[in-house]
């Protein structure tokens, strides 16, 4: 291909304050339609906007994760157009001065690391929520209008689809990390439109863009680059030009169509809203936040792999939730072992997770739960397979696993009076197979081994069984 | 600074409003006039002062994340043209 695809994304973020970025009504999402609502998200006339000092904070965790310069002061403005869902014919925005400017991601999509730098992070307001699918009419519901956003701007530095995908999943991970945003793009807390372009390669100059709407997923973000840069391709082939126009993915068909509509150049006459202040953050709010920041996740991996001795692969899959590694952590802490603590969080833990569409907070077996398990399993008290019965029965009851093992009778047998007596009847009630094995037929020992262990309902000690067999077999 | 009729009827368009002919050049005239008025303010040397965005001398109004009380959705309805349910109703956005 001789086009090099160029993409720049723009992120809105749903920030997951309490109230709303300028009045106090609820930010919830799902309430009853316009009950989140008061004279200032109305614009209702003579209703004022103050800003909500946790959006303020929110921005500037953000800017100083993905370190950008935190501007001192930055400016509140208005941004002028018309639609029924944005009641004041303006949104607040910023736009010459905003909160962060000039900051990075680091990603890797598989071809090694690349920066993607970063324009800025801006705070505006959430629009209201048009209904257009019910009736002749379209109806407005305004509890979204005034919800806190962040807006992030990247440069053009994305080359793949790949990599834009790799990009917002990074940035969901951030915003999850600093607790700002559940940064679920199904729900639409994660929002992102793409700036795409093709050009030959060693071209300087960037070839026309368009713009893409309406990807609500990951897979979908790739998938729309993807159309809409062969679109370019085939266009630019064919000896035509690239429109610069805005347009919507359609999930379903897999293909971008342009927004209909008359083109108005959007001029939106930006100004300093003269209902708000300036936004001042000093040293000292700075400082603050600054010490307030998690651990990434990056970071935390390192230390996973120097404090527990865990391999860089598991320190991976362990951080990529904050909520995961902290469960990690705590079981790690309590299970002694952590190799083994850190197998069962990737196994078992994350499928039942998984298989259940549960988080992990809501999880019922808690690291002090599975870490009673693991520490009976490192005793010898039960034997790994048990266990995993035991993690299930776990996952009905608040019981702990003593309890549960104790109850159902699960405990291992190391009582080798009792694997031998086991081990001789399985072998005189198997003459054939026995007489086989002593031919050299040495492979049916896992036969043997399998048979002890149903005798014994799984519950024999697996290695003494071992330890038996080959005893008697050699015999 | 001066603007021309085009501008006007520009302006007018984004601002959603409609005027005839002679209005528009009414507007022209006024404008101009406001513009020129404003100009003197060009005069005044401005090297080194920082572009002013309020005219308080005031940062950081803020509040502390708390919701309030919302007022119910049939006053909030109460004042709208047209509405259904719970919802304001207007004329189809969307085609």
């Amino acid at each position: 291909m001789k086009y090099e695809l160029v993409v720049g994304l723009e992120v809105h973020c749903q920030l997951n304050t309490k109230s709303k970025a300028f009045c106090g009504c609820s930010a919830r999402f799902g309430n009853p339609a316009n009950t989140n609502v008061c004279p200032v998200c109305l614009a209702l006339p003579g209703a004022l906007p103050v800003l909500n000092r946790q959006v303020v904070e929110d921005a500037v965790k953000l800017g100083l994760a993905t370190g950008c310069s935190i501007a001192p002061l930055s400016v509140l403005a208005r941004k002028n157009y018309f639609y029924p869902d944005l009641p004041k014919g303006y949104q607040i925005s910023q736009f010459e001065e905003p909160i962060c400017l000039e900051g990075g991601l680091r990603i890797d999509a598989g071809e090694g690391e690349r920066h993607v730098r970063l324009i800025r992070i801006h705070i505006e307001e959430d629009a209201g929520k048009s209904i257009h699918d019910i009736g002749d009419d379209t109806f407005i519901d305004v509890n979204r209008s005034g919800v806190p956003l962040l807006e992030v701007v990247s440069y053009p530095d994305i080359r793949t689809a790949k990599e834009a995908s790799v990009y917002l999943q990074k940035l969901r991970q951030i915003v999850k990390y600093l607790g700002i945003s559940d940064g679920n793009m199904e729900e639409g807390s994660l929002r992102c439109d793409a700036n795409v372009s093709l050009r030959l390669y060693g071209d300087e100059e960037y070839g026309t863009r368009t713009e893409i709407k309406n990807m609500n997923s990951f897979k979908n973000v790739e998938k729309a680059i993807e159309y809409e840069a062969e679109r370019h391709r085939q266009i630019l082939e064919a000896g035509g030009a690239i429109s610069q126009e805005t347009r919507l993915w359609d999930a379903d068909k897999g293909e971008t169509r342009s927004m209909r509509g008359k083109e108005f150049a959007h001029d939106y006459r930006y100004f300093p809203d003269p209902d708000l202040v300036p936004i001042l953050v000093d040293e000292e709010m700075l400082e603050r936040i600054r010490l307030e920041l998690p651990e990434f996740p990056e970071a935390r991996a390192e230390r996973f792999v120097q404090e527990f001795s865990i391999p860089a692969y598991d320190a991976g899959v362990l951080t990529v939730e904050r909520e995961v590694a902290d469960y990690f952590e705590e079981l790690a802490g309590l299970a002694k072992d952590a190799k083994v603590a850190s197998n069962w969080v990737m196994g078992e833990v994350l499928r039942t997770l998984k298989e259940k569409y549960l988080s992990i907070e809501e999880f019922i077996v808690t690291p002090v739960r599975l870490g009673g398990l693991i520490r009976m399993i490192a005793s010898g008290a039960v034997s790994n397979t048990i266990a995993k019965q035991v993690f299930e029965l776990m996952q009905e009851s608040d019981a702990s696993a003593e309890e549960i093992v104790e109850r159902e009778g699960l405990a291992q047998v190391s009582d080798s009076g009792a694997i031998e007596a086991v081990v001789d009847g399985i072998l005189a009630a198997n003459p054939g197979q026995l007489a086989a094995y002593r031919e050299g037929k040495t492979k049916l020992m896992g036969f043997f081994v399998g048979q002890c262990m149903a005798k014994m309902k799984g519950k024999a000690n697996p290695q003494m069984v071992n330890e038996v067999l080959v005893k008697k077999l050699g015999a | 600074m001066s603007v021309t009729i085009d501008d006007v009827t520009y302006i007018a368009e984004l601002a959603r409003l409609r005027f005839s002919d002679d209005e528009a050049l009414k507007m022209t005239d006024e404008l101009n006039t406001i513009l020129h008025y404003v100009d003197t303010l060009n005069e005044v040397d401005t090297e080194g002062v920082l572009p002013l965005s309020n005219i308080h001398d005031q940062k950081n109004v803020l509040r502390a994340d708390e919701e309030h009380e919302p007022i119910a959705n049939a006053a909030a309805l109460s004042n709208a043209p047209d509405s259904q349910d719970r919802f304001f109703r207007v004329p189809k956005v969307l085609g």
